[in-house]
């Protein structure tokens, strides 16, 4: 199809590289420089979607981020499908391929409409609040139906093979928007030396002036854009980033910046390349130069494709070398309009007229329209638009001074175009991100940003300040502002010239009323993409909606993937009117982050997938996995959790590591554990207030089993600590708990204990522990170092400093499995060779490798906690049975001791800690099974606890457990219950919860 | 009060809509109430509702210093379900689940509550624990329930990513089908309009500034608008802003407010089901009528008021979102906004007498809250009415918090909500 | 996203390295045993949670590791000031000019 719109001008578009597209399965060309709007209207093509609740065919709006209609999925495969692409934001590039994303069997004919057409009058704001209530059985069913008109575009199916990536940004000033006042400024500042950001959403600077006729210092608008581009790509500090949204202001000056990367070449990022990338900005100072977007006036029918944006329809012709019409009506309140009716002309086509609401237009542009013979039809204005799929005509009726009722008769002008320009309202979006409300400006005719927190300073049109000498003006000054805050010297920097141009005052219009009331006339649409119409809003003020909140809320205005940039203020404007209030009155919804959409793959960038979270190995990691390790995640660790072997079960891996061990030796890397170095004069005092037991005489070369609670006196850590000189202690945490307990203690030295001198260090990385554990362990550990390991000289509960196959160690003879059991130390670097040589010299032996499940199922058979999994956060060192551990006689009121005193703490029947055997021996119990007294209580039934841990032990030939149970000390040898969910009820008797060696000889051998 | 039909709808079309009815009142307040109630979101407007409903005593006002269910109401990710660990909070989100399911015709406003089932993942050996132990708990308290395994898991939502190969593999999953999300904002409405039906007054942009309170009883509040109304008792629902209200009391709160964050998609054709919620990745997400895929955020750590929260929460709560499903990395995040949550150290709410006679407070409801609406209005209502806690609302006195009684949802149930 | 000045690095850094503690100035008892159950409950659960001016306990968790305080204002999120433990804030709500 050939580009019957495009004409023969000097856009910024490269005739001499067509590009070819596929728009609904038909090919297009258009050119180099194109958006995929402006390629489309170049082809003629009106119908670009179905709009929401009616299915109303709707055309192009706009030109830039505010277009509410143009809503396309873009992609060639499925890999590489992106839902609700803006066309007007989208650079063509060659195979692009896009669709509409409403109707069917397609977006031209769409069946839905007849739905919408009938059942339109049924669907008025709020509708479903209202229906689909009776009977309560069928809301699923209507859901169903409600959800299969949900949605703009599509997911893609599969995952995404672009990459995104994060960059952090420091700088002196962030500029948001190249137009010409962000340029002035960027101009300013640069020339100071500061660091300067400036970023742009389009894919080149310039802003306005890229589609501007107006002269800078003598020439085209764009040769000054390029030479100030120019200057400041030669500045080192200055980054330029083109293609790149500001679409976040958080606190403390911190702005995120989206650059589109490759979105301009292709689907997929070229090979190497990264797709897109947010540049997080920490700015010492900002200046907003976002400009402002241009209102449509809202009238009858003004959705019909055809009806645009007056600066829109002027961006086409001038930038895109588009114009995207035959016959056009343009209606205004302002002169700035004309400026579309007299580029219309410019490029040959016919202006029917020009609608001027206002009386007495005056104003350069006005005799330049007059001059050039084109019709102002003044006072009045379009009331409705004729057509379907495309505008066929105007109707315009006269129009009072106050705007508010129509004077004389109406009279249809053939037209397809209706350009309509209701003035402008600034960009204020970004200034709202942190709180900021903006503020009503009458002279302005509009919101401007309000009193804001952040270092941040406004330039050009974002302040209601629109004729292009006070837009460089405002820049410039901003700019000089900027510098002179962050303390540069000032630069030396003229004004640009232009030629001072005196527009007409704007009359503040937002509705066109219609010869009928707003609830007959036809739809007048305020939000395009939410199908919001000036009725409905009249609908919800008359029902009592009359927050603005409660207005956006009911008929969902500005909750567009526009966010209602251009129907915002016009609601506002209609719901005051409906309520009898001024805008100020009825104040107006605050923006927030985004300006425009962007991906999620942006904002995670690369943390996701294998870089989701770190993954820390110990030293020994890649023996694991020769040996068929499976892995358990322990906070960020990668633990192995049992090792199987060929064709065997988890259950038989368990039983046979459980029975190695306890028969001759097994092994467990146990480099995980927290490891906190504790050194100074005050570090035995300082323990002695953290754990629940005493620590005043541990002796040098000692271990102890130290429990650790929190204020509340609940049970929060658990380890062993070993005095390694009179003022230095090695003290060892959960794996998962260690960062905690590290920040916990130094929270109590910095702010409660400042006068102890004590230094804590964390030392997990650098050790690697490896334990070994059974009657073989002591042969084995004999094999490879030359100390006296022998009861009398190396007791249970030492530790000592010794080589073990050469490397230095530090041997902790303390045990987790009730065996005689060895904890060696030794820098993680040996960690791997001391290891394998173990394994060398526990051939002999058997040297099992065990992992975590194995180890949980041995200090079960043992009765030792897990803290953690057997507590939770509401079990006392009581509730376990541990009052061994709490020495109530200290002189300083250890940590836990009052909390674990209160009322709740110390009343009968808490829960508490027991063994279990399952009547049943080989019944395994379900870890987190609810236990009851009685199992034939009715629903809901009385719960007096739960299983924690539970285990088939192989050893003792019987499953065991330990539970929480209420007053659970007390009932030693009665039996609770476990209803299951098959209704079956296993039954298990209270015991001890240690289950083997209760005297505790094995580990003392 | 207009009765709201499909009968009704086609009705009003034929009038263009002209003659429907105001949904509420816009009332002058009057002198003395018998009950105040301080805070019109969804809470205080159900504890208005029920007031009326049940109790009889329609000479009640609510009063809000901005609009209707704008604050947390107009905020949350709305997502139901009642499978809480603890009795206490079980029987509470329960009963809330119980009126949730005959809300709309209750109402008469479709609330489109959705039962789309909520999934809780787990992804380590210890979540697989806790979800046994809740769902074995929501049995034995009568709460729908299952544990799911990862091909169950899968089954239910085929585009998430069940592989073994992410960073913190789904191991599993507890299920409640009766779970699922509501029309916020309709939450809101839906009781502004039913009780407004029973005669109770919604004064709107009101602002509580000060509490009457002689010899240790409220007597009334002082309003910014109106200027002081009396009242026999008074009840503060204003969550976020509790602190603030019992500072006036003259006592504190074991309450932080903390920025919650949320956040939605652009529109897309429905690929979501169901809710999926994962602790420990940090990532909630569901999709709504609308298509948008509705994302929760963690809590930010400090305290803060501004109804915002840092970007790198959001930053960590999107890395989950793709973590679980790689396909939405090329959707587009549409908007982000905060709430201000209420946060108690047990995770549980308070409903409570306080050191101030005749004085009620409900609030501490933290992440919780939108859930729990039907329930807290209702319990609430009691309380005010008897003068005295609600059997369901006793165990959640503000008192707990002095004998050690806390109920640890927090560091038990390792459910987020 | 907050900028934190961190008094013993003597830098502004990113919100991302710091750990919020909650509020600042609460003292542990010195004498726990003397305390009833509801000087105890008050001394772990019950806060200010002011609205407005708030002064509270930050960590340097992933640089120096020490501990200090902040004036924040907590509905814009201003920093009012930054002092270390043991000092007491000069910023504070009755002298506070917003």
């Amino acid at each position: 199809m050939a580009q019957i719109n495009r004409i023969n001008n000097s856009g910024r578009i490269d005739p001499t590289q067509p590009l070819n597209f596929t728009y609904n399965g038909k090919s297009y060309q258009g050119f180099k420089g194109d958006t995929l709007a402006s390629a489309l209207l170049a082809n003629g093509v009106d119908v670009v979607g179905r709009s929401f609740k009616y299915s109303r065919p709707r055309g192009i709006l706009a030109a830039g981020a505010e277009e509410p209609n143009a809503i396309l999925q873009v992609g060639a495969t499925e890999a590489t499908q992106v839902p609700n692409v803006r066309a007007t934001q989208q650079e063509l590039f060659n195979g692009l391929v896009c669709q509409s994303v409403n109707g069917w069997p397609n977006v031209e004919t769409d069946l839905m409409s007849l739905v919408g057409k009938a059942g339109g009058k049924m669907m008025p704001p709020g509708f479903y609040y209202k229906t689909f209530m009776y009977p309560q059985s069928l809301w699923p069913t209507y859901e169903n139906v409600i959800r299969k008109a949900a949605g703009l575009g599509r997911s893609p199916k599969v995952g995404d093979p672009d990459t995104y990536d994060k960059v952090n940004q420091h700088c002196d000033l962030l500029i948001v928007g190249a137009g010409p006042a962000g340029l002035a400024a960027a101009q300013a500042a640069a020339r100071s030396g500061a660091r300067v950001i400036i970023a742009d959403e389009q894919n080149e600077f310039g802003g306005s002036l890229l589609s501007s006729n107006e002269m800078i210092d003598g020439q085209p608008a764009d040769s000054w854009v390029k030479q100030v581009a120019e200057e400041l790509e030669a500045q080192p500090e200055v980054m330029l980033l083109p293609r790149s949204t500001v679409n976040g202001y958080h606190d403390h000056n911190f702005l995120t910046i989206h650059q589109r990367c490759t979105d301009h070449l292709a689907d997929r990022a070229p090979s190497g390349q990264v797709r897109q990338r947010m540049h997080r900005v920490r700015a010492k100072w900002v200046i907003l130069a976002t400009g402002a977007h241009e209102r449509p006036l809202v009238f009858g029918n003004n959705d019909v494709p055809g009806c645009m944006l007056a600066s829109a329809v002027s961006t086409y012709i001038h930038r895109y070398s588009v114009v995207p019409g035959r016959r056009l009506v343009l209606m205004t309140t302002n002169d700035h309009g004309y400026k579309t009716a007299i580029d219309w002309h410019a490029a040959g086509r016919e202006v029917v007229a020009i609608v001027d609401t206002r009386q007495k237009p005056k104003g350069y542009r006005v005799d330049q329209a007059r001059e050039l013979g084109i019709t102002v039809i003044s006072g009045s204005a379009v009331i409705e638009a004729k057509g379907t799929k495309r505008v066929t005509a105007a109707i315009v009726s006269g129009i009072n001074e106050a705007g508010d009722k129509l004077t004389g008769s109406t009279q249809e002008l053939s037209a397809d175009t209706i350009a309509s320009s209701g003035g402008w309202s600034p960009a204020v979006h970004l200034s709202c991100h942190t709180g900021s409300r903006p503020v009503w400006n009458d002279a302005v005719a509009g919101f401007v940003p309000g009193a804001t927190k952040q270092k941040q300073l406004l330039a050009g049109g974002i302040n209601g300040v629109y004729s292009l000498d006070k837009v460089l003006g405002s820049g410039l000054e901003a700019g000089l502002q900027a510098v002179s805050n962050l303390g540069f010297a000032a630069p030396a920097v003229e004004l640009p010239q232009v030629e001072p141009a005196t527009e007409g005052r704007s009359m503040a219009l937002y509705h066109i009323p219609h010869s009928k009331p707003t609830s007959q006339a036809p739809k007048q649409f305020v939000d395009y993409q939410t199908d919001v119409t000036a009725a409905g809003i009249e609908v919800a003020c008359r029902e009592g909606f009359e927050s603005i909140e409660h207005v956006k809320r009911y008929t969902a205005m500005g909750f567009g993937t526009d966010q209602g940039k251009t129907g915002n203020i016009n609601g506002m404007a209609i719901t005051a009117k409906a309520l009898n209030k001024t805008i100020p009155e009825t104040g107006t919804t605050i923006f927030r982050p985004n300006y425009t959409p962007i991906t999620f793959g942006a904002i995670a960038g690369r943390d996701c997938g294998e870089l989701f979270d770190p993954k820390r190995y110990t030293a020994m990691h890649k023996w694991h996995l020769e040996n068929g390790a499976r892995f358990e995640d322990v906070g960020q660790w990668k633990r192995p959790w049992y090792y199987p072997k060929a064709g065997e079960t988890m259950q038989l891996a368990l039983d046979r590591e459980c029975t190695a061990t306890r028969d001759s030796v097994g092994i467990l890397d146990a480099s995980t554990l927290g490891k906190i170095d504790i050194q100074g004069p005050d570090a035995r005092e300082f323990l002695n207030r953290v754990y629940s037991n005493a620590w005043a005489k541990l002796a040098v070369g000692k271990c102890r089993y130290g429990l650790m609670c929190g204020e509340d006196g609940m049970v929060f850590d658990d380890g062993v600590t070993s005095c390694l000189a009179d003022n230095h202690f090695l003290m060892t945490t959960t794996s998962g708990g260690a960062a905690r307990v590290l920040e916990w203690l130094e929270l109590y030295h910095q702010t409660e204990w400042p006068e102890l001198e004590v230094f804590f260090n964390t030392v997990t990385d650098h050790w690697s522990t490896m334990t070994i554990s059974g009657p073989n362990s002591r042969k084995l550990l004999s094999k490879l170092t030359d100390i006296d390991l022998s009861n009398e000289n190396f007791a249970y509960m030492d530790w000592q400093e010794a080589k073990v196959a050469g490397a230095p160690a530090r041997i902790f003879r303390i045990s987790f499995t009730g065996e005689l059991s060895y904890e060696i130390n030794v820098q993680a670097n040996y960690g791997l060779y001391v290891w394998e040589k173990l394994f060398e010299a526990g051939a002999e032996f058997n040297l099992t490798p065990y992992g975590t499940e194995t180890m949980h199922v041995l200090r079960a058979e043992k009765g030792f906690i897990i803290a953690g999994q057997d507590t939770d956060g509401s079990v006392t060192p009581e509730d376990l049975g541990m009052n061994w551990c709490i020495a109530r006689k200290k002189p300083f009121s250890f940590i836990g001791k009052r909390g674990m005193a209160r009322e709740d703490c110390q009343r009968e029947n808490r829960k508490q800690l027991v063994g279990l055997r399952t009547k049943q021996p080989e019944v395994v119990l379900e870890e987190g099974a609810q236990a009851v007294f009685d199992p034939n209580a009715g629903i809901p039934m009385p719960m007096v606890g739960h299983v924690t841990s539970s285990y088939y032990s192989a050893n003792l030939g019987h499953s065991i457990a330990m539970a929480v149970i209420k007053g659970g000390l007390g009932r030693t040898g009665e039996s609770v219950y476990f209803p299951q969910a098959d209704g079956g009820v296993i039954e298990a008797e209270i015991c001890s919860p240690v289950f083997l060696d209760p005297k505790g000889e094995r580990q003392n051998v | 009060m207009q009765r709201y039909s499909g009968f009704g709808l086609l009705k009003h079309s034929l009038s263009h809509h002209e003659n429907w009815q105001r949904a509420w009142r816009n009332p002058k307040p009057k002198k003395h109430y018998d009950v105040i109630i301080i805070g019109g979101g969804g809470h205080g407007l159900a504890t208005a509702y029920y007031l009326a409903k049940e109790h009889n005593i329609t000479n009640v006002a609510v009063i809000e210093k901005g609009y209707l269910g704008g604050g947390n109401t107009a905020r949350n990710t709305t997502i139901v379900r009642s499978n809480y660990l603890w009795d206490e909070a079980a029987h509470l989100y329960e009963h809330a689940m119980n009126l949730w399911e005959g809300l709309s015709q209750d109402l008469n406003y479709n609330v489109m509550f959705s039962q789309r089932g909520v999934l809780n993942l787990g992804h380590t050996l210890q979540d697989m624990r806790d979800i046994q132990r809740r769902v074995n708990a929501n049995r034995l308290n009568g709460i729908d329930g299952e544990v799911l395994d990862t091909q169950q898991v899968q089954e239910i939502v085929p585009l998430m990513d069940c592989s073994a190969n992410t960073r913190y593999p789904v191991l599993g999953a507890s299920w409640q089908p009766r779970a699922g999300v509501a029309r916020h904002d309709a939450v809101a409405w839906g009781y502004a309009r039913g009780a407004d039906s029973y005669g109770v007054d919604l004064i709107q942009q009101t602002e509580v500034v000060d509490l009457i309170i002689e010899d240790g009883a409220i007597t009334g509040v002082k309003t910014d608008r109106h200027g002081i109304i009396s009242a026999g008792r008074v009840g503060s629902v204003v969550a976020g802003n509790s602190g603030v209200m019992a500072k006036k009391a003259g006592f504190e709160l074991p309450l932080e407010s903390h920025p919650l964050q949320a956040l939605v998609s652009e529109p897309i054709k429905p690929v979501l089901d169901t809710v999926v919620m994962s602790n420990h990745v940090h990532g909630y997400v569901s999709q709504s009528d609308k298509g948008d895929l509705v994302i929760g955020a963690g809590i930010d750590g400090y305290n803060g008021y501004g109804q915002r929260g840092s970007y790198g929460t959001i930053e960590h709560t999107v890395q989950a979102i793709i973590e679980l499903f790689p396909m939405f990395s090329r959707v587009r995040m549409n908007r982000q906004w905060g709430g201000i949550v209420d946060t108690c150290p047990d995770a549980c709410p308070i409903i409570s007498e306080t050191p101030v006679e005749n004085l009620f407070f409900n609030c501490g409801w933290g992440t919780g809250g939108f859930k729990a609406t039907p329930g807290s209005g209702h319990v609430f209502a009691a309380t005010l009415a008897k003068g005295k806690a609600h059997p369901l609302a006793k165990p959640f006195s503000m008192y707990r918090f002095h004998d050690g009684a806390l109920i640890d949802e927090h560091g038990a149930a390792g459910v987020a909500h | 996203m907050l900028s934190i000045y961190c008094p013993h690095c003597g830098e502004h850094r990113e919100e991302e390295e710091f750990h919020p503690k909650g509020q600042a100035h609460i003292v542990r008892p010195l004498d726990p045993e003397s305390c009833s159950d509801k000087e105890w409950g008050q001394y772990l659960y019950f806060r200010k949670n002011t609205r407005g001016l708030h002064h509270e306990l930050w960590v340097h968790a992933a640089g120096c590791r020490k501990f200090f305080n902040i004036t924040r204002d907590t509905v814009s999120y201003e920093i009012r000031e930054v002092y270390l433990i043991g000092e007491q804030p000069s910023v504070t709500s009755d002298r506070a000019q917003s």
